[in-house]
């Protein structure tokens, strides 16, 4: 695992999110991944729960499904603006990024600050996430989160 | 926005006028009546400060409150504002410490918020310092008076407030008992920054008729349908308020058949997710219960969370979730929590929707504050009723509201 093979994932990863493909979201995971949107306050006082907490590639679809045919929130879209990797270990890395959210309307914010904590598979160099951690710096959200991070 | 500051309202209790969500003067008057008024205010929960010196700070209305276990073991709690100059006493969210100094110019004070030392309170050398007359104890931070119920510890500035258990009534209370039957654990915190006046969110909590109609999760699955069994308790001040839905039958229903929010083509890939435990052997599968002015419990299948809801100006309000487990939870448990947890917060497949309502409100309504948001269902009074389509406990909080506000 390399810091290539790494910024190519997230490039990836990031574009699926941004160019509104939430469907091939899923398939960055390993069917019994974890992840999980929590912040770095939660994280340091040992608090389990997340934002967003699915144990399995199907959670993810669902979450998907879910945005698309339930769930009321208003148009809008995301930047991601994904960082170097730091490799951290045989199969682990962090990556800090940005997300810039643009609604409807117009308006336009720095919707969210953080870092990846993840744990990848490598499968021949193509990576998938077994676990992938999406601590925010803030636990402060305006409005929602309904697209993932 | 221009201020209106003469609210006038239309007769009873199932009209609000739009401009009481609108007006930069009602919260002024909201935090001197209200807040510090005859209410009880959330403030943290017991296991969240469990050893003497332990704190946290958190708000009433918008006023900053430190929340501290004193050597005696008792809570105590306090407005975060240096006597001397009005500078926060404490900074953090929370801490242990054996007693407070200001940064400012390092006044001292107890835990329970006496202060007890004043930094070169005799001058240098002779020169400076404080009058000779200047005494330390007529010198207090404003206290609260606490009370606590089933772990969750209330606050209230008002010598007039009756006692928190009349208060709330005896269906909250029960409740309440039951949701704290066992040694209750934080296991997450997070905010959500609401750009609503806060009280669109304290009806939101206490509109049972909503929740199956905007939330197509509630209905499709089965979690919360009004043709379900259940109900709606409302205290006798009209306050605070519980809903309960119980389990559905196995009886087909088709009262929700030409309604958007039930997709019976919805299926999940990982049904796991709303996999429950009946943790307490009854047939309750939702209670929302609500505590005037902004305090909220829920119970979920297996989630608990606390919703505590602060303004921050007119139109923007700080919904502070804590969620919550039982410190002996099973593994299996636990994890059931965290998965049912996808329908909380901001980011869950129901709450992210009450989340963006309340502004949805707002900007209908930007150009009507003379209108009114109609609450007609299920008649015009506050009593409990046995069907949630209804907005009894909407009107129940207005009655309140009304009665303290002096309008």
């Amino acid at each position: 695992m390399n810091t290539e093979q790494l910024n190519r994932l997230n490039a990836e990863y990031a574009a699926a999110i941004d160019d509104d493909r939430l469907e091939q979201w899923p398939n960055f995971f390993e069917a019994d991944c974890l992840y999980k949107i929590t912040s770095a306050e939660n994280l340091r006082d040992g608090n389990e729960a997340g934002i967003v907490y699915a144990d399995s590639r199907a959670m993810l679809a669902d979450r998907v499904l879910a945005l698309r045919r339930a769930n009321i929130y208003e148009r809008q879209t995301y930047r991601h603006i994904v960082g170097t990797p730091r490799v951290t270990g045989p199969d682990t890395a962090e990556t800090p990024f940005l997300v810039v959210r643009t609604m409807r309307d117009g308006r336009m914010d720095l919707f969210v600050a953080g870092r990846y904590r993840d744990r990848l598979r490598n499968d021949g160099g193509t990576l998938t996430f077994r676990e992938r951690f999406v601590i925010c710096d803030s636990s402060h959200f305006d409005t929602l989160v309904a697209i993932p991070l | 926005m221009d201020q209106i500051s003469a609210v006038s309202w239309p007769k009873g209790l199932s009209q609000v006028p739009f401009h009481v969500y609108q007006d930069p003067e009602l919260l002024h008057q909201e935090q001197r009546l209200l807040f510090e008024g005859p209410v009880w205010n959330y403030l943290c929960l017991e296991t969240e400060i469990p050893n003497p010196g332990d704190w946290r700070t958190t708000f009433v209305g918008r006023m900053p409150v430190v929340v501290v276990r004193t050597e005696t073991g008792a809570v105590a709690a306090f407005e975060n504002r240096c006597v001397h100059r009005g500078a926060l006493i404490c900074l953090d969210n929370a801490g242990n410490s054996k007693d407070f100094t200001c940064v400012y110019h390092a006044w001292r004070y107890d835990l329970s918020g006496n202060l007890k030392s004043i930094a070169f309170r005799k001058g240098v050398n002779g020169k400076g310092g404080m009058p000779d007359d200047f005494r330390a104890e007529d010198h207090a931070t404003r206290k609260l008076r606490i009370e606590t119920i089933s772990g969750l510890v209330f606050g209230t500035f008002s010598g007039a407030t009756p006692a928190l258990e009349a208060f709330i009534g005896p269906e909250v209370a029960a409740a309440l008992r039951i949701n704290a039957s066992r040694k209750l654990q934080v296991i997450g915190r997070f905010t959500e920054v609401l750009p609503n006046n806060w009280k669109l969110y304290a009806e939101n909590v206490r509109d049972s008729y909503h929740a199956s109609l905007l939330h197509v999760f509630f209905a499709t699955f089965r979690i919360n349908r009004l043709s379900q069994g259940g109900g709606i308790n409302v205290s006798p001040n009209g306050g605070c308020a519980l809903s309960t839905t119980l389990a559905p039958t196995d009886a087909a229903d088709t009262s929700y058949s030409d309604i958007r929010s039930v997709d019976d083509s919805l299926r999940l890939s990982d049904p796991s997710t709303l996999d429950a435990e009946n943790e307490h052997g009854d047939a309750v599968r939702q209670q929302i219960l609500s505590i005037f002015p902004s305090f909220a419990m829920q119970r979920t299948y297996n989630v608990m969370a606390i919703r505590q809801f602060i303004p921050r100006g007119v139109d923007k309000t700080d919904l502070n979730w804590v969620y919550l487990g039982y410190a002996g939870d099973t593994p299996t448990l636990r994890r059931r929590r965290l998965k049912q947890l996808n329908l909380a917060g901001p980011a869950g497949f129901v709450s992210m929707e009450d989340g963006c309502i309340g502004n949805f409100v707002e900007r209908g309504s930007v150009a009507a504050p003379d209108g009114v948001s109609l609450l007609e269902m299920g008649g015009a009074g506050t009593e409990s009723q046995e069907s949630r389509a209804s907005e009894t406990a909407i009107r129940g909080f207005w009655k309140m509201w009304r009665g303290i506000m002096g309008q």
